[in-house]
């Protein structure tokens, strides 16, 4: 380290102080966040009926892992938005080859993708729920409802954007169409589809979500309308905390996912 | 001297909904066994439309193109087709970019594989066989897109202006190196260029086409007394100019 000139100690001296004021003040809003509501709630300023307290929502949290009844919720959550995720990457790829394939296809059901795409898809879901039943598929479609048509247009379009030099160099060394999807589309496309995944988990859990506030018996949606029902708004707010460290946990995994196709590829 | 290629009145247009844009026009020339032949023209002529027609990614709307008398859509002949940019795909290695054609064509065995190295070794890319595309240079990078052809072994090559995408001083390097490398391995080459000088450095004939609707305008055969025919040593030559002023000439004639 004694070799360094004093221009690039400066250097990350302050890329060190910089990221040391990021981690710091991040940290610093959360806290001060949590306390200030512990505290208004505490003194009586605002009502801890209606608002709940991070105490409240510690306590409720532990009273839901020692009964065990947490995990049930919460693994029915993520059941349902990971069996819906995976079945839309699945669909949405295939669908996607399908209309790279035939462009007289793709042509042709463009405008119904399109109208599919921009349905607010919670309309949806009441509809499901007479054609399927108040079970846990309706909940699995509706989470695949959200994502799935947009996923198969973004797609699409980065299957046609890619390099036509290099499709060309595919039928010059005697390939034909499957060679060009095979060998150059499908790889040159891996970060679209990777990001397009990223977009997807969020869509999923909004559609599961919407689901099962409709048509599940269990379930972190189920009990946050259930909650609501009852006005137990310690549940309700641990359920909406649950969620935001469940979307950041499947987003998180989709991360490692690129990080490894990025040194794979 | 055999007849590899043959092209009968050889026409082709662009259809769009605004209209036709002819590109081709009653071409017709053949080419022999082992020579270089280099067609020149204005930017936009149809060359790159002549090629694809040769390789048979486009079929003629008229005319007959033969090659060894066979008519292009029965022959089984390998077509070579080195394309302006190199198109090395960047989640391969370069043995991995090396071996895209075999791998298409399903001749992907040990000894195809022993050729891959042998090429990549004599060509001087045996270092960077596991390299990605990125980590070499433009020339390198040329060579291993001229790899990618040769290991299929064509008895046909066909370049599209495969070194205008380099800059100056290693396009002529590059070009060098190829030359030499072709009229090694005794490879029968078109190649398109808009470059007089490289035509007639490279070429044993050079053919001039004229603006479009492409059609040939001359053909000039190309004769250099040296030992060593090399295509730099070919610059250095006072009949380099010469043919450089000729082909200049009819060019600019025409328009």
């Amino acid at each position: 380290m004694n070799n360094l000139s004093t221009g690039q100690k400066n250097y990350l001296h302050q890329r060190r102080q910089h990221r040391r004021i990021v981690s710091f003040s991040r940290i610093l809003i959360l806290a001060g966040f949590l306390l200030l509501w512990e505290a208004t709630t505490a003194a009586g300023i605002i009502d801890s009926f209606i608002f709940s307290s991070p105490s409240a929502i510690a306590q409720c949290f532990f009273r839901m892992i020692l009964d065990k009844s947490i995990f049930l919720h919460l693994s029915v959550t993520l059941y349902e938005t990971i069996l819906s995720f995976l079945l839309v990457t699945i669909f949405s790829i295939l669908a996607a080859v399908l209309l790279w394939f035939s462009k007289k296809l793709s042509e042709i059901l463009d405008p119904f993708l399109v109208v599919l795409n921009s349905l607010p898809k919670s309309a949806l879901a009441p509809l499901l729920i007479v054609w399927l039943g108040a079970n846990q598929t309706t909940v699995i479609v509706a989470g695949m409802s959200v994502a799935i048509f947009g996923s198969i247009l973004n797609l699409y379009t980065s299957f046609t954007t890619v390099d036509p030099g290099k499709i060309k160099l595919i039928y010059t060394l005697g390939g034909r169409r499957l060679q060009a999807l095979s060998k150059v589309v499908l790889p040159s496309s891996i970060p679209s589809i990777i990001s397009n995944m990223k977009v997807n988990i969020g869509l999923c859990l909004v559609g599961v979500i919407i689901g099962e506030f409709l048509a599940a018996r269990s379930g972190l949606g189920y009990l946050i309308i259930y909650s609501s029902q009852v006005f137990k708004m310690d549940w309700l707010l641990m359920s909406i905390v649950l969620l935001c460290i469940m979307a950041m946990g499947l987003y998180a995994i989709i991360n490692l996912l690129e990080k490894w196709c990025i040194r794979k590829f | 001297m055999k007849r590899i290629l043959e092209l009968e009145h050889v026409h082709y247009a662009y259809h769009t909904p605004e209209g036709e844009t002819p590109a081709l026009t009653d071409l017709t020339f053949s080419v022999n066994a082992g020579e270089f032949l280099a067609i020149v023209g204005p930017s936009g002529c149809g060359k790159t439309t002549l090629l694809s027609l040769i390789a048979g990614l486009l079929t003629p709307e008229k005319g007959q193109i033969r090659i060894y008398q066979k008519p292009l859509s029965e022959s089984t002949t390998n077509i070579g087709y080195m394309l302006q940019h190199d198109e090395l795909f960047e989640w391969r290695t370069i043995y991995q970019n090396v071996l895209l054609g075999l791998e298409i064509q399903h001749m992907l065995n040990a000894s195809t594989r022993q050729h891959a190295h042998e090429l990549l070794e004599t060509y001087g890319l045996k270092q960077f066989e596991n390299a990605r595309p990125s980590e070499l240079s433009g020339g390198m990078r040329q060579r291993a897109a001229l790899i990618r052809t040769l290991v299929l072994k064509p008895d046909l090559l066909l370049l599209d202006e495969p070194f205008s995408a380099l800059d100056y001083q290693t396009r002529l390097n590059v070009g060098d190196d190829i030359g030499q490398i072709l009229r090694k391995e005794k490879k029968t080459a078109i190649l398109v260029t808009h470059d007089l000088s490289e035509a007639i450095s490279l070429a044993d004939r050079v053919i001039i086409l004229s603006r479009r609707p492409a059609t040939i305008h001359q053909t000039i055969p190309i004769f250099f007394d040296l030992d060593n025919d090399t295509p730099l040593n070919r610059r250095d030559t006072p009949e380099f100019k010469s043919y450089f002023k000729l082909i200049w000439k009819e060019m600019n004639e025409h328009e």
